[in-house]
């Protein structure tokens, strides 16, 4: 196989419950480098939560996940054996996250924000780290923003720092989730159009979102996610025209078809 | 009158007796204490469950029987421990089990985010605590833990009932010698008195200074 083809995210029949309630039920997928893919579905169809298995924010009981071949959070798939802490942080700082209520640290500013990471994982100098935070932060629109404290920027002014201080690790694929459904609706698309930039530029992305015209346009595939399980995936307009034969989706799919006819 | 003045020096050392008590047992105290916060709510089931049976043992337990256990308790066990030690290890047992509730409540404030926030850059555990945890929690800590220290200096003044010549036990002294209680407990009352005002001073303006965080 190209290395090319090899998919930098592969997702193997992952299961996972919380107590008695069984929320991933065998979930398989794959994202390429610089492929952008969406994920949709209703709500406690188990989005959220995928996601968090991806940077282990979550263990799982089986399957696995591997992003550039390495297993996340064991040390191989064979004997499931958790990685050290040392280990797993490592791991982690090779993906991104973008959180839906942005989780930025209140005490930093929105540089230092960007520069912890930078300089406690990648080891950056303070000079280093500070020159990174303020070229990313100007590229999310923020250069008269950068030595504010969260709680003195708008919510869409916090998630572009989010976004900034998740992208500034260069980590090798980015997380999103649902990183807009928190704001305001005039504060979606400043976020949006920082995302999309990104999807442009390359960079590797997977994205739960509640955005669907977004996510047609931004990604080269859906994944329709229902009741736990991958119904349905392809390419934007492949899996619009999947809506006919599945009903799910369609039911799905026809909330927002209504919703813009308001 | 003369007899007390003469009496300063013994004086004297049993505050710096009681200074070097409180000081050892603050740190200390610090220290353990918030080791086992961090372990009462990050630890594993079995660590959680040990610290909470330690907070909760320490804290039935009124100060002073405290100490007689530890002193009286101490060479039964092989341990060969003087007045002095019991007292600060005794005073050390009954402040960290503050000290652990303080820091319980101080980290338990801070949003599930914050952690996850953390990992999702890669920061290890200890980094975590360092970086992002503490810095916000302290905030929450400081101001029942301050309050914490005065009690501490006024505590020790029990290890007197041990023998320590401490500024209690010197204040007793001088006045078994001189009978002149009135003056030498009034002293000893404003001593005590301007080292946990000068303490509280200072808390309210470590507390103004990391006030950072709008809420
Ligand atoms: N920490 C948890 N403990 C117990 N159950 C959980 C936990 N987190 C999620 N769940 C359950 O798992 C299921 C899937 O949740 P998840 O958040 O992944 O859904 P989602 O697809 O992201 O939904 P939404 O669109 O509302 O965000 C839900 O039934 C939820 O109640
Ligand atoms: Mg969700």
């Amino acid at each position: 196989m190209d290395a090319n083809e090899r998919p930098l995210l592969k997702i193997e029949g992952l299961q996972k419950s919380f107590g008695q309630i069984d929320v991933l039920k065998g979930i398989s997928m794959t994202v390429r480098k610089g492929e952008v893919v969406s994920i949709i579905g209703p709500s406690g169809s188990g989005k959220t939560t995928l996601l968090r298995c991806v940077n282990f924010l979550e263990t799982y009981e089986h399957g696995s996940i591997q992003i550039a071949g390495q297993e996340v959070g064991f040390r191989d798939s064979s004997n499931r054996q958790r990685r050290g802490e040392t280990d797993l942080a490592r791991m982690r700082a090779e993906t991104g996250m973008v959180f839906q209520s942005f989780n930025l640290f209140p005490h930093l500013t929105a540089a230092q924000n960007v520069m912890l990471g930078l300089v406690k994982v990648r080891k950056k100098s303070k000079q280093e780290a500070r020159e990174i935070a303020e070229h990313w932060l100007t590229r999310v629109g923020l250069d008269h923003r950068i030595d504010n404290l969260p709680s003195e920027l708008s919510g869409g002014q916090q998630q572009r720092v989010g976004i900034a201080r998740a992208v500034a690790m260069e980590p090798k694929i980015l997380l999103l989730d649902e990183i807009t459904s928190a704001l305001d609706p005039e504060l979606v698309n400043e976020v949006l159009d920082v995302v999309r930039q990104l999807t442009e530029e390359g960079m590797t992305m997977l994205m739960v979102t509640h955005e669907i015209a977004f996510a047609r346009d931004a990604s080269n595939r859906i994944v329709f996610m229902d009741d736990g399980k991958v119904s349905a995936e392809g390419p934007p307009k492949e899996l619009m025209a999947q809506a006919g034969s599945n009903e799910r989706l369609d039911a799905f799919l026809s909330r927002f078809r209504t919703s813009h006819l308001h | 009158m003369a007899a007390v003045l003469y009496a300063l020096p013994f004086l004297l050392q049993g505050l710096l007796i009681t200074l070097w008590v409180s000081a050892l047992v603050v740190v200390f105290s610090l220290v353990i204490g918030v080791i086992l916060g961090v372990g009462l709510v990050y630890g594993p089931r079995p660590v959680q469950w040990l610290v909470r049976l330690f907070s909760d043992c320490i804290r039935g337990i009124p100060i002073l029987v405290l100490i007689f256990v530890v002193y009286y308790g101490s060479p039964p066990l092989g341990i060969a421990i003087d007045s002095f030690w019991a007292g600060v290890v005794a005073l050390t047992l009954f402040k960290a089990a503050q000290v652990i509730e303080y820091a319980r409540g101080a980290i338990s404030s801070i949003p599930k985010g914050q952690m996850e926030a953390g990992k999702a850059i890669g920061l290890t555990f200890l980094q975590r605590l360092q970086s992002v945890i503490f810095p916000q929690a302290i905030r929450r800590f400081l101001p029942p833990w301050i309050n914490g220290v005065t009690d501490a200096v006024k505590g020790s003044a029990l290890i007197s009932l041990l023998g320590v010549v401490d500024l209690m036990q010197s204040i007793n002294e001088v006045i078994g010698r001189t009978y002149e209680a009135m003056p030498l407990y009034l002293l000893g009352a404003v001593i005590y008195f301007v080292i946990n005002y000068s303490l509280s001073l200072t808390s309210r303006y470590v507390e103004r200074r990391y006030a950072y965080i709008r809420d």
